[in-house]
């Protein structure tokens, strides 16, 4: 770019104008009236009233008691919900890890030409609305759905297994929504991926498996990372599968802050205030994240 | 120098197939201990082929490969005693300079202060001590030429194999490069196989030089036997510059030919093996000299101007383009445009060629 052409410099302020206007309008205005809305008092058909407390936060942390009596305590409730979320997410994101990679190292080392048509396939599902998939699985994995019926007509189970309403099939339904979040930047990682560099580890001695462990793995890092954030923080927040697939005994945050938006039961101060700390909690990961990348980076 | 001949690789009827394509008809090559030794060849000869076979990054089809007398062929390249410069140098970019080098010697099992001390040795060689800890991204083209040098030679292989190692860096690192090199092959008195597309960088580093071409290996010489005595049409054309002729051959008998030349004069050269009839004679345009009444006659179509050299096309007397060169010295008398003149052909200018 050093002494490029320089004419379009003048016009660098005037053209970002659209991309500061999608990011304000779309971006930091909802994050902000979500903040202002969790310090807000709740209407009891919803809505808010413009009577500013900290309620909202009060009620996720601390409990007084069934009638507000009694002393304060710390509600384990919604942290509870919090934990079983994240160790969903967590484990959401690792099974997508372990089955993402392989997928897309396989796609990435096809021949140029086939590699579009495996992406293609890896997509097609994702053109169907993400409800009518939700619930598609539902059909397949019930009492007396296609999986269960077959593996008894097979005779290895006698009864149907009781999939519906169970974590795992919670489970199922994360991993199935956001696998292809994994694959894509794995894969866009690993085709930019120089073979040159396995065979030179080959060529020092190294291993397979080292060289997959000291070179391969560091240097498609970024993608590995890309796809974890990608799958970890709207697996968080999912609220489709845990109510479709996981009925009244699973619940998420996801569906937890649902549940305040929704008819004359909810709670939109309280709804804005999970939020807000599922917000901080991915924020503050990432930026973790981030200083120890920056930090190794200096290196 | 070279006190035995030790074969350090032999490779035997070697043929390699990718689909339907051969790349290797079987190649048959005894590469000597403590040689530099190089794969000339225009692209698509095979010349990068055989070394990742030597390497051990492609599988033989048929044929084998001998180590010191030890087969190879089949082995994974992590257990292969050589090791390789890459064209692109293929520089770990997450580790330092350092622990490039060092990487080899960690695989072998090496513990730590040895393969610092050793791979700080390595970087000493190659000059670029003060490197250790920056990451390849930060280093020059001809910089990274040097890691990749280091930490190829670190874990001490028998044979280096270099793939084209300085296609990528400007001519003048090129041209220092060569002597640096060829000193550090001498130094360390590890084999090269050194593969290349350049006929200069082949002629001037090369103890030994196998001249390939469609998957064959065309001929193998030191360079002033591939340059002087190119034993076909190929080689005298792809090493250096050279004028062909198609000749009437009358007689060939040890080793000599006598052939009629453009204009009818009859004269007699060294030739390989070939039956009468029209062959290609090679004239290398450097020794050729202006004298009046010589070999050929000629008219001069123009001068170019190379520095050093001066270029002299010119039309024999058949209306066949042919070049000479001149040393562009004070006394160099150059013939202008259109000028009528004499050719004569020195000892060892022409040689007839098998087809």
């Amino acid at each position: 770019m050093a002494g490029g052409d320089t004419s379009w410099r003048p016009l660098a302020r005037p053209l970002l104008i659209p991309a500061w206007l999608v990011i304000g309008i779309f971006a930091l205005l909802p994050v902000l009236l979500m903040a202002v809305y969790s310090f807000l008092t709740k209407e009891f058909r919803g809505g808010v009233i413009w009577d500013f407390t900290l309620t909202a936060y009060d009620q996720f942390f601390i409990t007084r008691g069934l009638f507000g009596d009694e002393a304060a305590q710390v509600e384990w409730t919604y942290i509870t919900i919090f934990g079983l979320s994240i160790l969903q997410a967590g484990i959401c994101t690792a099974l997508c890890l372990i089955v993402g990679f392989p997928t897309a190292w396989f796609i990435a080392t096809r021949p140029a030409r086939t590699r579009a048509v495996w992406l293609f396939l890896i997509t097609i599902p994702y053109w169907v609305n993400l409800l009518i998939r939700t619930v598609s699985l539902k059909f397949l994995i019930r009492d007396n759905g296609p999986l269960n019926e077959g593996l008894m007509s097979i005779g290895l189970i006698d009864g149907p297994l009781p999939l519906v309403n169970t974590n795992l099939a919670v489970q199922l339904g994360l991993f199935y929504s956001y696998l292809p979040f994994m694959v894509l930047p794995i894969y866009a990682a690993v085709e930019r991926y120089n073979f040159a560099l396995s065979e030179a580890a080959a060529d020092l001695y190294a291993s397979r498996w080292t060289t997959l462990r000291e070179i391969v793995l560091p240097v498609v890092r970024p993608g590995i990372v890309a796809g974890c954030i990608l799958v970890f923080v709207p697996a968080l927040g999912a609220f489709l599968a845990p109510d479709l697939l996981g009925g009244a005994k699973t619940f998420m945050i996801g569906s937890l802050i649902e549940e305040q938006f929704k008819g004359s039961q909810g709670n939109w101060p309280f709804g804005a205030a999970v939020s807000m700390i599922l917000l901080s909690l991915v924020l503050m990961a990432l930026l973790i994240y981030a200083r120890a990348a920056a930090r190794e980076g200096e290196r | 120098m070279k006190s035995k001949m030790t074969t350090a690789i032999d490779i035997r009827d070697v043929v390699k197939t990718f689909g339907e394509v051969t790349a290797l008809h079987g190649v048959s090559l005894g590469i000597a201990d403590n040689a530099f030794f190089t794969l000339l060849g225009p692209s698509g000869c095979g010349k990068t082929t055989l070394l990742r076979l030597i390497a051990g990054f492609e599988d033989v089809t048929s044929g084998e490969i001998r180590l010191f007398g030890e087969s190879i062929a089949r082995l994974e390249p992590n257990r292969r005693p050589v090791n390789t410069v890459f064209q692109h140098y293929a520089l770990f970019p997450h580790m330092s300079v350092i622990d490039n080098v060092a990487f080899g010697l960690k695989m072998q099992g090496m513990d730590l202060p040895a393969r610092t001390a050793r791979a700080g040795q390595m970087l000493e060689m190659v000059h670029l001590s003060d490197y250790a800890d920056r990451l390849p991204a930060q280093l020059s083209g001809g910089q990274q030429q040097r890691v990749a040098l280091a930490r190829a030679l670190a874990p001490a292989p028998k044979v280096l194999l270099l793939d084209e190692p300085l296609s990528a860096l400007d001519l003048k690192l090129r041209q220092a490069m060569r002597v640096e090199l060829k000193q550090l092959q001498e130094d360390t008195g590890i084999t090269f196989i050194f593969v290349t597309h350049d006929q200069e960088e082949a002629l001037t580093m090369s103890d030994r030089i196998a001249v390939m071409s469609a998957g064959q290996v065309q001929q193998v010489g030191s360079a002033q036997e591939i340059y002087e005595a190119p034993v076909n049409l190929f080689v005298a054309d792809f090493i250096g510059e050279t004028n062909l002729l198609q000749v009437e051959v009358h007689e060939v008998r040890e080793g000599r030919a006598t052939v009629t030349l453009p204009g009818g004069h009859r004269f007699a050269c060294p030739s390989a093996p070939v039956a009468p009839g029209r062959h290609a004679l090679s004239i290398r345009p450097e020794r050729v000299t202006i004298t009046p009444g010589a070999d050929l006659s000629a008219t001069v179509d123009r001068v170019v101007y190379l520095g050093s050299d001066l270029q002299v096309l010119v039309r024999l007397a058949d209306g066949s383009p042919f070049t000479i060169r001149l040393q562009n010295a004070a006394r160099t008398e150059v013939p202008g445009p259109g000028t009528r003149i004499g050719l004569h052909l020195e000892e060892g200018a022409a040689r007839l060629l098998a087809d």
